[in-house]
């Protein structure tokens, strides 16, 4: 039953072949169940293998193969149909699962070499990062070496501290053997060893700075290595078994103030260095480090600011000494000067009083002496004598006035006053004197100079007159003309005066007097001259000139005083020339509190002549609108008729004054008086009768007064000649002649 | 500012060549003073009142010294007149013109007469001219705002 007929019977000689078959097929099956087991065991040791369903596929893929092998272990021998179904079912399955398997193992396995790369990769970062945290580290100890160096260098300002501080800690830090410090001479031409951190006396070593070595190092601004048998090197005594250790030297820049530029960064060109040379220890086989190098120049260049520094504060200290001894000696020459002033002011006030004494005796005698009879001899050195005490008199003055003005004891004396007025009077007062020399002299006063103003008008007039008085004198003819205007604020910053800053405000204003004459001039190179004391212009030969020179330096003293500046303009000589001065002037409050009553329009006399009632008779048109014009310009209401008997209809007893033509053609003026004294009977109502004639006669004077006039007066008529007479008239109500 | 000044100077050149030259004197700075707020055009007014006086009696004289028998009495007095009313006004060269006029007339010189009398219309002429070209120097001044000067 064994045996079917289609099967060939196992050969007996192949039961060896079956038996070991049968082996193998166990232990593959052992095998392959136990594999899966052992990848389990171990999977579960690690959480992280990501491929846990491949596992499970591979694991079931093994499993079945096994499952296949083991099942084929009964197959050798003759089996039952159930056997064969089941070894048939494992085989597909295993097929199956071995195929989706290898599918899956298609895309795995990349995967799981690219693991691997990345390990790879990640290794060499690692290494990589280590490397540069080791370079971080170093680098950290070096700044950390210097800062403390720093540290050390800067904690002091003394130079030899600063110097010897810095080798000592350069040679603990690096652990030199020798440190040293080669400063430049003084000539600039050799470097001699100033610091050594050994040896404690350093001899004055030299070497020439010439060498080749140096202007190595000191051109660049690194660290060099240098040979250990140049020059500067050779510090300790060389015994024949040391291998000397590598050196190093660094220039240190020696800065100045001069070498620190505001904007700029210090400029190394025009440089003094000093040379500092570091040595390792012999024999150590060390070497220098990238870092220990960075490190030497950092403190080099770090000593070279404190250096600086030092510097600085020994020169601050040096100065602050030499300010102190100049205050001591200014103290004393001031107390001096003071000293000095004292006595020549007392000297001044003994001897201006004992001098003034018998001047005014000089002068007042010689006074009254030229009103007594006198030949004209005698006259003529009486005149002379006042004319010479009189300037003496004026000299003494002006030096007692200046030797006041310098040290500063003169005061102004504010006051309001009339400015116009001012002006107007040293215009009258000069004019007698240019008339004679026939110089026009014009007055020109702007329309917004205030008319009253705050400040010392007995002053202001002396520098203005001083002024004037000196345009006149110097001028032979032509013309003066006085300019006076409110200084605005960018004509006050002259050129001329460039350390003139005045500030024009609410209560005050600059006045601008410009006196222009037409006069011989004055030569650049003598204008600062005009205004020192007793100097007079050469070229202005003292044939004119009375003056003591003195004038225009008063005036500079009083033009100060009054915060003001003065200066002259000339172009030359023959071209005439120009004085100008600038002073501050208070602006009064209100007019109301000026104690000046109100001007009238007329700067004069306190009389009124407002509203008086008066006739002009004048059959000359012309003659008539000009003595009308005087009347109306002094206030008088003024009535004009132009023959005698429109004047005697026209009269009344309001007229005042009766001003009338006489040599008229028709009926004269000598009767119109008779008729007006028949119409007017009482004398108080009649009006004042006054003749207006050309002619200088007796005849004419007899005749006024024959027929009763009160007064006669001369044409041509000046303002000034008809105020006065009006004046005369109604106080005395006569005035017999005005001419 | 400048123009002013310039302006200005102009003017005082220009009044003192006038006083320089004896056009006119002083009489004619007081009537300058006469002028005010209240009264801003005196000058010109009493100026024109002279000119138009002047051509009035200019030309009665020269009708006067035409006739054939010359009644120097009456160009006496129109001489006279124009003596009064120049010297009010301060118009010296005419002043002076007048004078010498009023010579011929008493001596009764037609001819030196008629010679006056031109050199009084010359004068006059004259006169007018710079007048009024004083004139348009202060009103350009016063146009330019500026003041005018005193000139003494």
């Amino acid at each position: 039953m064994e045996s079917c007929n289609c099967i060939e019977p196992q050969w007996p000689a192949d039961e060896l072949l079956m038996k070991y078959q049968y082996i193998s097929d166990f232990f593959i099956a052992l095998a392959y169940f136990s594999i899966p087991l052992e990848l389990i065991y171990f999977v579960k040791k690690s959480a992280v293998f990501p491929y846990r369903w491949v596992l499970v596929q591979f694991g079931a893929f093994i499993v079945l193969c096994g499952a296949t092998h083991l099942i084929n272990l009964w197959t050798f021998s003759m089996h039952s149909r159930t056997v064969a179904i089941v070894m048939t079912t494992s085989k597909v399955l295993t097929a199956v699962v071995s195929c989706a398997t290898a599918l899956m193992l298609v895309h795995i396995i990349p995967d799981l070499l690219s693991v691997k790369t990345r390990e790879l990769f990640l290794k060499n970062k690692a290494a990589e990062l280590d490397r540069e945290m080791g370079l971080i580290r170093t680098q950290e100890e070096t700044g950390r070496h210097v800062r403390m160096l720093t540290h050390e260098i800067r904690s002091t300002l003394d130079r030899h501290t600063i110097l010897k501080t810095t080798l000592v800690e350069l040679g603990r830090t690096l652990a030199l053997e020798e440190c040293a410090l080669w400063m430049p001479t003084r000539t600039g031409l050799e470097l001699q060893l100033s610091y050594t951190l050994r040896q404690q006396n350093p001899v004055g070593y030299t070497v020439p700075i010439q060498l080749p070595v140096i202007s190595q190092v000191f051109t660049s601004n690194h660290a060099v290595k240098i040979s250990p048998n140049c020059p500067v090197a050779r510090l300790r005594p060389l015994a024949g078994k040391y291998m000397p250790g590598e050196v190093v030297a660094v220039r240190v820049p020696l800065l100045h103030l001069s070498n620190f530029q505001i904007n700029d960064w210090p400029e190394l060109s025009t440089k003094r260095y000093a040379l500092m040379v570091l040595m390792l220890p012999s024999d150590s086989a060390r070497q220098w480090h990238v870092h220990e190098l960075e490190l030497v120049e950092v403190v080099a260049d770090q000593v070279a600011v404190a250096l600086s520094h030092a510097a600085i504060l020994e020169e601050s200290m040096r100065a602050r000494d030499l300010l102190m001894e100049q205050n001591i000696a200014l103290d004393l020459a001031r107390r001096e000067a003071e000293t000095a002033i004292r006595a020549r002011n007392d000297f001044l006030a003994v001897m201006n009083h004992e001098m003034r004494t018998p001047m005014h005796a000089i002068i007042a005698l010689s006074s009254l002496l030229q009103e007594t009879e006198l030949t004209p001899e005698q006259r003529l050195m009486v005149e002379t004598i006042l004319k010479s005490s009189n300037l003496l008199a004026t000299l003494i003055n002006d030096v007692l006035d200046l030797s006041r003005l310098e040290d500063g004891s003169l005061q102004l004396q504010l006051g309001t006053f009339n400015l116009h007025a001012v002006f107007k009077e040293v215009l009258n007062l000069i004019k007698p004197i240019a008339s004679v020399k026939k110089l026009l002299v014009a007055l020109n006063l702007a329309p917004d100079l205030p008319e009253y103003a705050v400040g010392d008008e007995k002053r202001l007039m002396q520098t203005l007159l001083n002024v004037v008085g000196n345009a006149v004198k110097f001028t032979k003819e032509g013309n003066i003309s006085i300019t006076a205007f409110v200084a605005k604020s960018e004509s006050l910053r002259d050129s001329r005066a460039p350390e003139f800053f005045p500030m024009p405000s609410d209560s005050h204003f600059y006045l601008r007097v410009q006196v222009k004459d037409s006069g011989s001039g004055i030569s650049p190179q003598d204008i600062p001259k005009s205004f020192t004391k007793f100097a007079q212009n050469q070229s202005i030969a003292t044939r004119n000139s009375n003056g003591s020179g003195l004038g225009l330096a008063i005036c500079k003293r009083f033009v100060n005083l009054m915060e003001g500046h003065i200066w002259i303009e000339s172009e030359g000589l023959g071209k005439g020339c120009t004085a100008i001065f600038i002073v501050k002037l208070g602006i009064p409050e209100s007019l109301n509190e000026s104690k000046l009553s109100f001007m009238p329009k007329m700067s004069g006399p306190q009389t009124n002549f407002t509203g008086l009632k008066v006739v002009v008779m004048d059959d000359n048109g012309v003659s008539r609108s000009v003595t009308k014009g005087l009347l109306v310009h002094l206030g008088c209401d003024v009535m004009t008729v132009g023959s005698s008997e429109e004047c005697l209809r026209v009269v009344s007893q309001e007229h005042k004054v009766v001003f009338m033509d006489v040599g008229l053609p028709g009926m004269d003026g000598y009767d119109l008086a008779i008729h007006i004294h028949q119409k007017f009977t009482r004398r108080h109502e009649r009006p004042l009768i006054v003749a207006l004639t050309g002619n200088t006669d007796k005849v004419t004077k007899e005749n006024c007064m024959r027929v009763g006039m009160d007064g006669v007066i001369l044409k041509p008529i000046s303002l000034e000649k008809m105020r006065s007479v009006l004046l005369d008239l109604l106080e005395h109500r006569v005035l017999f002649e005005a001419i | 500012m400048d123009v002013i000044s310039q302006l200005q100077r102009q003017f005082i050149d220009y009044t003192s060549s006038l006083y320089r030259e004896g056009y006119v004197d002083d009489q004619f700075s007081q009537l300058q003073k006469l002028q005010d707020e209240s009264n801003p055009d005196f000058v010109v007014e009493v100026v024109s009142l002279f000119f138009d006086d002047c051509q009035k009696l200019v030309q009665n004289m020269a009708q006067a010294l035409e006739q054939q028998n010359v009644d120097f009495r009456q160009v006496d007095s129109h001489v006279h007149q124009l003596k009064g009313s120049s010297s009010s006004v301060g118009a010296s060269r005419v002043k002076n013109a007048c004078i010498a006029f009023r010579t011929f007339c008493e001596a009764q010189n037609r001819e030196g007469c008629l010679r006056c009398l031109q050199q009084v219309n010359q004068e006059y002429s004259v006169l007018k001219n710079k007048l009024q070209q004083l004139f348009r120097l202060e009103q350009q001044i016063i146009a330019a705002g500026g003041s005018i000067p005193m000139v003494e």
